[in-house]
């Protein structure tokens, strides 16, 4: 690979590699595409069975039209996705963020034992878990509520074991002189290490964001009224439902992945760092 | 493992008794171990309220009749779980898992080494066809299955697989509703594809940038062929990334439950066919009958065959591994 080669057949190569690439690129851009020319087009237009490449009419108040439909409620579900999403990230950061260093840095006798327990969670596929959530969940009373679609949530065996591996690995002499000035672990913990942890928790946080905002089994479980909908839910609905405006649902979808389509474009590296830590799990 | 201990600490008891500072006092044995749950204390509190007990309860209710209620009295011992084995569409959801498992795990697989290989390679533009591959990421299942459903594979003209058909001067296919030939795997397949193959491209991507290059440079000396290098280089340096990838593949394909609900789903009802597990049982559990009983006995029998198709598989990788 690190050789430089100019030969013919090198550049032959290099030229179906890049047809291929091209090839690829347009059939993985093609459903945004297709995505971004729906939410502009008018309803007969969409439906028509001439093909048209561009809008033959740009229909921009189709995203006006989303926002004042009483059958879609596209704010309030935007709220409450923002809501979880927001609310999740931040708390699985301090949870999990604590939880780890706690694991790492702090001797206790039984310390083994609770990360077996915590880790021994890795092992149960999340969504076969769902039955039993549900069943806890609205015994506690909390379907339809923010609490019982967040709070569950909030417990990520896996972001606590990536924080306790990347704590472990953290310089010990910081800490040991920030020890030595008496701040001890709490004080430690929020002025030293965190404010050196800053890369790490935004790769965890970016991806828990992410999940999070595009959750659709246990919202669908737990959000059954339509004021505790997410975006993904109201979408679902009208998609399995098949009776609506079908460019205002495209322009919905539009809106909905707007927020993670910015975050793509202007926090790509931790989220690629978080892939590729969450991805890999700790090895 | 936890081993490692802060603060290093030459002295604890002079220190103690010549200045009981709150750094001093913080060392002590009981306020360790206060400290300890102080950080790690919500987490294990969480983790016990939302996982352990509704495990713990759900393998009880296994055991009851417990039709829209968790606190049951009928005991029908194993029951549910002989009524779930010996259920036709529980069986036949578990083979839906098999087919689909079969082909998307090895399909991902060698479409994300590939998409990683050639962009790995890749000089001009690198950062551009990364972004490319890896967008859909940013993409829901439900925003997915409702590009697919409704734009992509739509049964009329206006659908775009039906127009390009119709450049051909072929016939529309109704890709959901037609049973023979089962069109509507392809349907699946390729959302499925489509969102996943950038996620697991990047893993590839970050470990084929570890393999050191004076490997290949060596091997050229050696007069290796491109494949060679590959096979004697590449694909070795990639095992611990290709195995990862294996157990996340086919642990992701059976929790599959958002595109196929989204794509195939209509008015509150699912098709009979196409119906993988997750799939099944939500609809056990949570459609009209809310039966808990069923639907905790199915979830203890799928939490036990992906369990022992992990033991399976990672007991394969490290027998391979040994040769």
């Amino acid at each position: 690979m690190a050789i430089v080669d100019n030969s013919r057949g090198a550049k032959v190569g290099a030229a179906l590699r890049y047809s291929a690439l091209i090839v690829a690129a347009l059939l993985f851009l093609m459903p945004f595409y297709l995505l971004l020319r729906n939410a502009l087009m008018s309803e007969s237009d969409l439906g028509s069975p001439k093909w048209h490449w561009l809008p033959p009419t740009w229909e921009w108040g189709n995203f006006s039209a989303i926002f004042h439909d009483p059958a879609l409620p596209m704010t309030r579900s935007l709220l409450n996705s923002i809501a979880i999403s927001v609310f999740q990230t931040a708390g699985v950061l301090v949870i999990s963020g604590l939880a780890g260093y706690g694991l790492a840095r702090i001797p206790y006798r039984w310390s083994n034992a609770v990360f077996y327990l915590i880790t021994a969670t890795l092992l149960i596929p999340a969504a076969v878990t769902f039955v039993p959530s549900f069943v806890l969940v609205s015994s506690l009373g909390w379907i339809s509520t923010l609490r019982g679609l967040i709070i569950p949530g909030l417990f990520q065996a896996l972001a606590t074991f990536l924080f306790r591996q990347f704590f472990l690995s953290f310089p010990k002499e910081i800490e040991e002189a920030a020890f030595l000035d008496g701040l001890g672990y709490w004080g430690t913990f929020w002025r030293v290490v965190v404010p050196n942890s800053f890369g790490f928790a935004a790769a965890i946080g970016t991806i828990t964001f992410i999940g999070s905002w595009n959750a659709f089994l246990w919202p669908l479980v737990i959000g059954r009224d339509q004021t505790t909908w997410t975006v993904q839910i109201a979408l679902s609905t009208f998609l399995t439902a098949q009776s609506v405006n079908l460019s205002q649902l495209f322009a919905a979808a539009l809106v909905a992945i707007a927020p993670l389509l910015l975050m793509f474009l202007f926090l790509q590296r931790w989220i690629v760092e978080g892939v590729e830590r969450t991805g890999m799990g700790g090895d | 493992m936890t081993t490692s201990s802060l603060p290093v600490d030459p002295s604890p008891a002079t220190a103690a008794t010549a200045r009981p500072s709150l750094g001093a006092r913080l060392r002590g044995r009981q306020n360790q171990n206060l400290w300890f749950w102080v950080f790690v204390g919500p987490f294990v509190l969480g983790l016990i309220i939302f996982i352990y007990i509704p495990i713990i309860w759900s393998i009880y209710l296994s055991f009851f009749e417990s039709y829209n209620t968790v606190t049951p009295t009928k005991f029908v011992g194993a029951g549910n779980y002989l009524d779930m084995l010996r259920d036709e569409s529980f069986r036949s959801s578990l083979g839906t898992f098999i087919g689909f498992a079969l082909f998307i795990v090895p399909t991902t697989f060698a479409l994300s080494l590939l998409t990683a290989i050639l962009v790995a390679r890749t000089r001009v533009m690198q950062a551009f066809f990364r972004s490319v591959f890896f967008l859909p990421t940013a993409c829901s299942y439900v925003v997915a299955a409702l590009i697919w459903k409704m734009s992509i594979f739509a049964g009329v003209r206006s659908g775009a697989a039906n127009a390009m058909l119709g450049l051909f001067g072929a016939d529309s296919i109704p890709w959901l509703s037609l049973t023979k030939p089962p069109w509507y795997w392809l349907v699946i397949v390729s959302a499925r594809l489509w969102l996943q193959v950038g996620f697991y491209m990047i893993l590839f991507l970050a470990a084929l940038q570890r393999i050191s290059p004076t490997l290949y440079e060596a091997a050229a000396i050696d007069g290796a062929s491109g494949w060679q290098s590959f096979r004697y280089i590449t694909l070795p340096q990639l095992r611990p990334t290709s195995a990862a990838v294996l157990l996340l593949l086919l642990i992701n394909a059976f929790q599959a439950f958002d595109e196929f609900y989204n794509i195939l789903a209509s008015f509150g009802t699912y098709p009979p066919y196409a119906r993988p597990p997750l799939v099944y049982l939500y609809y056990v559990a949570l459609g009209q009958g809310q039966d808990f009983g069923h639907g905790s006995a199915g979830a203890v029998i799928l939490t036990l065959v992906i369990a022992l198709a992990a033991v399976v598989f990672n007991r394969f990788f490290s027998f391979r591994g040994e040769d």
